[in-house]
């Protein structure tokens, strides 16, 4: 098209481009429309999947008008593997490790989920020495995934400091599983009905100087961003999620305790020994990123109260599930018991042959609800297992948090979200 | 409790199959049927939380896929599973991103691993893998291996004259 020479084109011809940017750089909220500049044209940018600030392979196309986001499509797959497939091509015993593998920064609380669904299907019930190590490992997870997503949403806005405290309280963390589980990272603790190896004498000392040392630790941390004007006016008031949209899309955990509901599986549906203990639910009605923020970081304190707790009421007993037909028998019986080397061998060749029926457990792990849900043929292989993770879910509603903020928002609404790209992807 | 039974009253038509998912309660849809069910659960019924929606292959061999839809009541905290079946010559059940936005994503990962077709989806693509893959890794007829040469691969170091070391000495 022509462009018709006689139309005037008043708007900004008055101020001298230059003057109008020193203008505003006087003022803290205005953004600069240059009408003669390219780059005024709407422009589509494409973030990931290999970035810093999307928390793994994460890819966003951004459509941007200027400086603000016109639209945002993700795109995943970078990290498919398969699991599901996988799944129903190994016993159930067998996809334990490859749990470790979905949200890689909470192993422990995985492992709980898939075992307590397992366990439900075949109606296994712990002893509550068992319920209440798995309950501390769960807490443990939460802490530690809790931290990283601090650490990386203040590391995204700038403040570098504070992730790498939050890394070396983790570090802690990795130390105590390695006495507790004898793994440091992946730690593929548990087992269908009951887990490797009892709790020590060690590792409930270790976790309770760990605990001891954690309000110190968090207040440093607090310290550096909750007086902090530059960290507060990036997160507050950028990536609101209304509150009944977040529920339309299946948002769960922190973000969704960040829009005002007191929505947590602990709560509502009590599995382990969660109803014996005693712990607030978190909210905030502000639905903004340092809303979510704060969720994260109250909840820290709440999960060390609990582990607490348990460490006091940690009852003596077993820690396996009394049930030899479907629970992998000790090394040691295996060698001195006939019976045991028999089940042994079934269990190990054709695994838990589960009752026929469909099955869903959900825990309320550190990113929202993380569930299976299984569907038995009777055989020793699952027929489905299908992965519910939060990640997923709430990874969904970021193209809607990021539709009309600035592009330097993007990692901080990313970073808020706390998305885990190998439970998202599964 | 919600009870499913309950839906009959105001739609008489309605006929369904009651299962049971662990003890929670579930039902298997006509597809025709979906979209009025879906509206009532979450007008009527208070079902405003979307926790899940999969494919799953049904163990029948007439009905060969189901769609199911894990609902929640966020003020009774209690769940239902919603099911539809769908044969394999004609795999077409109705979409319902217009009731729980949340099922978009869902619905796309079901149709990636099952190559249903959520009929009225605003953005039928795939979720996971290629647009241009040829399979549906789900299905059982899938082998776990994966099919050689569905996935175009890097080529091998000695083909490729860059990693040649032969073609490198001159």
């Amino acid at each position: 098209m022509v462009e018709d020479a006689t139309i005037e084109r008043p708007v900004f011809q008055e101020v001298p481009p230059r003057q109008r940017i020193l203008d505003a750089l006087m003022s803290k909220d205005t953004t600069v429309s240059m009408s003669e500049d390219s780059l005024e044209n709407e422009m589509i940018l494409n973030m990931g999947p290999q970035h810093p600030a999307t928390h793994g392979v994460l890819r966003v196309l951004l459509r941007l008008d200027g400086e603000t986001v016109v639209n945002a499509e993700c795109e995943l797959g970078y990290l498919h593997r398969g699991y599901e497939k996988l799944a129903e091509n190994m016993t159930y015993h067998e996809f334990i490790p490859h749990t470790d593998r979905l949200d890689y920064i909470s192993p422990a609380a995985n492992n709980v989920a898939y075992c307590l669904a397992v366990e439900k299907l075949m109606g296994i019930e712990l002893p509550r020495r068992g319920q209440y190590i798995r309950v501390i490992c769960c807490e443990l997870a939460r802490i530690s995934s809790h931290l990283l997503a601090l650490g990386a949403l203040a590391m995204d806005i700038g403040a570098l400091t504070v992730f790498v405290w939050a890394i070396r309280e983790r570090e802690k963390i990795y130390d105590i599983y390695d006495v507790l589980t004898g793994v440091r990272f992946t730690v593929s603790y548990m087992r269908i009905g009951g887990m490797a190896q009892d709790i020590t004498d060690e590792s409930i000392r270790m976790i309770r100087a760990y605990l001891d040392g954690l309000p110190e630790a968090i207040r440093e941390m607090a310290a550096m961003l909750h007086k902090n004007r530059i960290f507060i006016e990036r997160t507050s008031g950028i990536g609101i999620m209304p509150p009944d949209e977040a529920l339309d899309l299946g948002w769960t955990g922190p973000n969704l305790r960040g829009c005002g509901f007191a929505k947590d599986l602990r709560r509502d549906h009590p599995y382990l020994v969660y109803n014996e203990l005693d712990f607030d639910v978190i909210t905030r009605t502000e639905c903004d990123v340092l809303a979510r923020y704060q969720v994260r970081f109250d909840e820290i304190k709440e999960a060390a109260k609990i582990i607490y707790q348990c460490l006091d009421k940690l009852p003596a007993g077993e820690i396996w599930a009394a049930d030899a037909k479907k629970i992998v028998p000790r090394k040691g019986d295996i060698y001195s018991n006939m019976e045991e080397l028999i089940n042994d061998f079934m269990l190990v060749n054709f695994g838990q042959s589960a009752p026929v029926g469909e099955v869903y457990h959900g825990i309320e792990a550190a990113k929202g609800e993380l569930g299976w849900y299984l569907v038995s043929n009777g055989t020793g292989y699952p027929w489905r297992s299908k992965i519910r993770s939060p990640s997923f879910a709430n990874l969904q509603g970021l193209s809607r948090l990021l539709e009309g903020c600035m592009i330097s928002d993007i990692v901080a609404i990313i970073g808020s979200i706390d998305p885990i790209m190998g439970e998202a992807d599964k | 409790m919600f009870e499913f039974e309950q839906l009959r009253e105001g739609s008489p038509g309605l006929h369904f199959e009651t299962v049971d998912v662990g003890g929670d309660r579930a039902a298997i849809f006509p597809r025709e049927q979906m979209m009025e069910v879906a509206l009532r659960l979450k007008e009527e019924f208070g079902f405003l939380q979307l926790i899940d929606v999969f494919g799953a292959e049904t163990m029948a061999k007439k009905r060969r896929y189901e769609v199911t839809y894990h609902l929640n009541n966020h003020n009774t905290n209690q769940r239902i599973y919603l099911k539809v079946q769908c044969d394999e010559r004609d795999p077409h059940v109705p979409s319902l991103v217009s009731v729980w936005t949340g099922c978009n994503w869902n619905e796309r990962e079901a149709h990636d691993m099952f190559g249903v077709m959520f009929d009225g989806h605003p953005d039928m693509r795939r979720m996971y893998m290629p647009e241009d893959f040829a399979y549906n890794p789900l299905r059982k007829d899938f082998p776990l291996m994966g099919v050689p040469g569905s996935i175009p691969l890097p080529h091998h170091e000695d083909s490729n004259p860059r990693f040649n070391i032969a073609n490198q000495g001159e």
